[in-house]
């Protein structure tokens, strides 16, 4: 049998393939197939190779695994004849990509077929590199490449040219060798020359200033009279395209000159005319004709600004925009984008239908739309803009509401005219997509919210009418239950009403029911479900007639089987059954929360936050050396980021809860406070029922202690001593413990000096450490980490965390800020406090990891530091 | 070092080009950009799943994983190509419509069938329109000239085998 006659066998396997009724049944076919493919291929059958490839082809296109074809390629590609070489070099580029080891063995057989007799061989080898070379490859057989830019036949030529595009993206630095064979393929009268001299000059240009420079002196003129001749040349079918001579050339010629224009007002001067001509000129009914103006107006755009070309450029995308073309309109949107920095008040004029097309039927229509209105929104516009948008949010799809919400959200927050508005709007977005509102939105809703005090009354009585109306969407019902935790009595006696507002008559009952209804809903997550039972705690006291209500439902949490709402209901328990004189106190309503502070965190230090708040549970627990819960914790100590993500939900939410306790130790005298405060304590503890000969020596304990953090150690361990199911109540008792902060600060002089060390310190950063002890606790340092920026380019979501060994305990403070500005303008510091276990025998040792944001990529740090003072 | 407001990525390139039949069956698949295998698979069910399903009046453009791809429906085939959110979609459109008409002259109007049982003919033909994802050639007469100039080679290195194959039978007999 011949080797060319395979056309037939590889027939049938198509056709028994498309015979087969099932999955199942194709599997069975292609893997004989295989089977019967690898046989040949061991047995080196030379005959039926060139078909087994054809064969593979097909198999790898429907998906199967081919990668015992590789081989095959290379024998034929190496062949004599040229159809093994044509069939060979196409499975080649098929079935292996650049990754390959395999193709590193081709590199001879392109070399030789490069420089090969029969100009179609030449060809296929041009190809097969262009397509898939390597950067070593492109090394190797760039010199073919670059004298084939000169061969006879201009099939290769352009060959070349595409080649030589490939070859310069994998190997710049080669960018310069084809300058000048650019600048004689640019001369070229051969459309199919011309075409690829055009993108390689695009290529080169893109790769070197100089090379750009140069193109931009010796071939601005010429290429402005090549898009001349061809834009008022004659019909020519060869490369007519409706009534256009060659739009491809066009839209090249077009791109260059954008490119050798931008930046260069001689360059853009010369290129005036015809660009204004092609942008009256060009037919727009077709298709083409659009294409070529799309291009035009990008490169109107693009160059520098002369005489009326822009306004041009604006009226066309305008005209695009009323086209009933869904591919025109798109486009036109897309453009608009880039034409809003350069003229926004004519961008500004078409407004409305852009509106419209946020409306559109088409997915990727409405996207574009909506990226461009929300560059177009301004204060003049915003409050119009966002009724629109909101109105639309109630019909729009279900895929697209995220993408509105999360628009409308950031609307809202970047242009709000006054607070009211602000707080107007976000209810409207959390009633009708609140589902779709991400955690960082409704927490600023809740910080602007307690800095609006004169509107406290007015958001919860709309919350409370939001509520009844859209009881389904999680955000909305978040933010309700915080508001009537806070602010239950001014929606039950109409405090604080505003002359726009009508009375409404709320009852005790229905604002408790408003919060029975959220913890109940089977659909409520974890946190929704936390915040019900604060408010729950915090409505006891506001509403003492429905006390006893309110701790039946407390009361039915208490079984739960995720711990945090279990834990907090028995606590929330005992303290309204038994607390009662300390209660109001407890659950004052929340200080305004510090806007600046949750803004910065909200940029991106979320991370480095819960690292703290994690880590402080981490000290104050596993300094009492107790059994196994030691080490868990522990295990969080020397990987702070591992153990985050765990307390990530409750993090704000712990931050409301550290700050609402707070405020009730700074109001009694501050021994007092200690007094109490250890009752409060004791009482909690009493949940696991402490040994009463303890409470004695727990104040003296308490007010020895420098530090509130250290404190909790001796404590710990006391409960830890006592019952082992203290240890569910411990995370609230920490909570209540950071209450009492504000006792005694510790005195920072008399401890003995360190001198500061740069810690860490590369090509684009230096960490310097100063250290403080206090006097009497020498195992514990104060460090002050202070991060320098040696670059000259801002970094944005700055985070540090560390990570120290076991005989260590490192706590984090929240850093001063999360972006640090280039030039060691600024610093940014962040406290941490090391406790070292075996002081005087081991030194100190950290790993660190710095990342933040480089121009929106990410970069990441990391280091050990050894180089501490040896008596830390 | 380059330009600011040129990103070298950004120019006249497409990452590949797609055939996909209506039921999501793959004709053509062509990669200018480097994907591993698995990752042609998942782009490909991506893709499929998200255009075969788009209606007949929408407008001929996908955004995905931050490019764009822009497909056309020829008959029961979808034509793709994966070009960067920058590039001239109308153009590729364009550059689609050249290819079929390329593929219709060379089989006389040219349907599923020929593509499936003539898939290398295809690939020919792609291969004298793209190099390295960028345009080759505007003419359709020239790739057709260049495309059958070389199957006629293979039409002859054909006939010589055959006649050396019955020159040894001959000689054999």
């Amino acid at each position: 049998m011949n080797p060319f006659s395979s056309g037939t066998r590889l027939r049938d396997m198509i056709r028994a393939i498309r015979a087969c009724k099932t999955a199942a049944e194709e599997r069975a076919v292609i893997r004989k197939e295989c089977a019967s493919i690898r046989a040949s291929v061991s047995d080196n059958d030379n005959e039926y190779r060139h078909r087994n490839l054809a064969k593979l082809m097909f198999i790898h296109m429907l998906g199967y695994p081919t990668h015992f074809g590789q081989m095959e390629c290379l024998k034929l590609i190496a062949a004599p004849g040229f159809p093994e070489k044509r069939i060979g070099y196409l499975g080649l580029m098929l079935l292996l990509d650049e990754r390959q080891e395999v193709l590193m063995l081709v590199t001879n057989s392109l070399k030789q077929d490069l420089n090969h007799a029969n100009q179609y061989i030449v060809g296929l080898a041009l190809c097969a590199l262009g397509n898939i070379c390597s950067a070593e490859m492109a090394r190797d057989l760039a010199p073919e490449v670059e004298r084939l830019l000169q061969f006879r036949d201009p099939n290769i030529r352009k060959k070349a040219a595409l080649c030589s595009i490939r070859i310069v993206k994998k190997v710049p630095d080669l960018a310069e060798n084809f300058v000048n064979p650019v600048v004689s393929l640019l001369k070229e009268k051969h459309h199919g020359v011309l075409l690829t001299g055009i993108q390689l000059c695009i290529e080169l240009c893109n790769h070197s200033e100089e090379a750009l420079e140069y193109f931009r002196k010796k071939c601005t003129e010429g290429l402005v009279k090549v898009l001349k001749d061809v834009v008022n040349s004659s019909y020519a079918p060869e490369y007519d395209i409706s009534g256009i001579a060659d739009p491809f050339l066009h839209i090249r010629l077009l791109r260059l000159l954008r490119v050798l224009g931008h930046g260069d007002a001689d360059a853009s001067d010369s290129m005036n005319d015809i660009l204004a001509q092609v942008a009256t000129k060009t037919e727009s009914n077709k298709n083409a004709g659009n294409a070529i103006l799309y291009e035009c107006v990008e490169t109107i755009m693009s160059i520098e600004d002369i005489s009326g070309l822009r306004v041009l450029a604006i009226n066309i995308l305008g005209r695009f925009l009323s086209n009933r073309d869904n591919n025109i309109r798109y486009v036109a949107l897309n453009m608009l984008m880039k034409a809003v920095s350069v003229d926004d008040q004519a961008v500004q004029r078409h407004r409305t239908t852009i509106l419209e097309c946020v409306k559109d039927s088409d997915a990727s229509i409405r996207k574009r739309a909506l990226e461009l209105i929300y560059l177009l929104v301004n204060e003049s516009n915003v409050k119009a803009l966002t009724k629109e948008l909101i109105d639309y949010l109630q019909v729009s799809d279900q895929d697209f509401k995220g993408d509105l919400t999360a628009k409308i959200c950031s609307i809202v927050e970047k242009l709000s005219p006054d607070k009211i508005w602000y707080i107007d709007q976000m209810l409207k977005v959390l009633s009708e997509a609140g589902n779709h509102v991400k955690d960082e939105v409704w927490h600023a809703l809740i910080v602007v919210i307690t800095n609006a005090s004169n509107l406290h009354g007015y958001t919860v009585r709309s919350l409370y009418k939001a509520i009844q109306k859209s009881a389904d969407q999680e955000t909305l019902v978040r933010v309700a239950v915080w508001c009537i935790g806070e602010y239950g009595d001014m929606l039950v006696n109409n405090i604080g009403m505003l002359n726009l507002e009508d009375p409404i008559t709320v009852t005790e009952n229905d604002a408790v029911d408003v919060v029975e209804i959220a913890i109940k809903r089977h659909s409520s997550d974890l946190t929704t479900r936390a915040m019900c039972l604060i408010a729950l705690l915090k409505l006891s006291s506001r509403f003492p007639s429905c006390s006893q209500r309110i701790k039946d439902i407390v009361t039915q949490s208490k079984g739960s089987l995720l711990l945090e709402l279990q834990q907090r209901s028995i606590e929330f328990d005992s303290i309204i059954e038994k607390h009662q004189n300390i209660r109001s106190a407890l659950v004052e309503r929340m200080p305004v929360l510090d806007e600046a502070t949750f803004s910065g965190r909200k940029a991106g230090s979320i991370l480095a936050a819960t690292v703290s708040t994690s880590l402080n549970y981490v000290n104050g627990v596993a300094t009492s050396a107790a059994a196994p819960l030691v080490d868990l914790l522990d295990l969080g100590a020397d990987e702070p980021a591992a153990a985050a993500p765990t307390f990530s939900g409750g993090n704000f939410l712990q931050d409301l809860l550290d700050v609402g306790t707070s405020p009730f130790p700074s109001q009694s005298g501050t021994t007092q406070a200690q007094k109490n405060g250890t009752d409060v304590l004791l009482d909690l503890l009493s949940i696991g029922s402490p040994p009463p000969e303890n409470s004695s020596s727990a104040p003296d304990i308490l007010s020895l202690s420098q530090d509130n953090k250290i404190s909790v150690s001796p404590l710990d361990s006391l409960s830890s001593a006592t019952r082992p199911s203290v240890q569910a109540s411990s995370t609230a008792m920490m909570d209540l413990l950071d209450g009492f902060g504000p006792s005694p600060p510790p005195t920072k002089d008399n401890g003995p000096a360190y001198p500061p060390i740069v810690a860490f310190e590369s090509s684009s950063l230096r960490l310097m450490f100063n250290f403080s002890k206090q006097p009497g606790n020498p195992q514990v340092t104060e460090i002050e980490a202070n991060f320098t920026n040696k670059s000259s380019d801002v970094y944005t979501n700055f985070i540090f965390q560390a990570a120290v060994p076991k005989f260590l305990q490192l706590h984090l403070e929240p850093a001063s800020s999360n972006t640090l500005p280039g030039n060691g303008n600024e610093s940014i510091t962040q406290k941490l406090r090391v406790t070292n276990s075996q002081h005087g025998k081991k030194s100190m040792v950290m790993r660190i990891r710095i990342s933040y944001k480089l121009y929106n990529k990410d970069v990441l740090e990391e280091g050990q530091i050894s180089n501490f003072p040896r008596d830390l | 070092m380059h330009k600011p407001g040129v990103d070298p990525k950004k120019l006249g390139r497409i990452h590949f080009v797609l055939l996909i039949s209506r039921q999501g069956k793959v004709r053509l698949t062509k990669w200018y950009s480097p994907y591993s295998q698995k990752e042609r698979s998942k782009v490909i069910r991506e893709l499929s799943g998200m255009i075969l399903t788009r209606g007949p009046k929408l407008c001929n453009f996908v955004e995905w994983r931050g490019f764009k791809v822009v497909y056309k429906r020829y008959a029961s085939l979808y034509f793709c190509m994966c070009i960067n959110q920058e590039d001239n979609e109308l153009e590729i459109l364009e550059i689609i419509h050249h290819f079929v008409e390329i593929l219709d002259r060379y089989f006389g109007s040219v349907c599923e069938l020929d593509l499936i049982f003539n898939f290398q003919k295809a690939y020919y033909m792609l291969d004298e329109i793209l190099i390295a994802g960028e345009l080759q050639e505007s003419s359709k007469k020239t790739v057709a000239r260049l495309v059958s100039a070389q199957d006629s080679l293979v039409e002859a290195a054909k006939e010589e085998a055959n006649s050396i194959s019955n020159i040894i039978a001959q000689a054999t007999k």
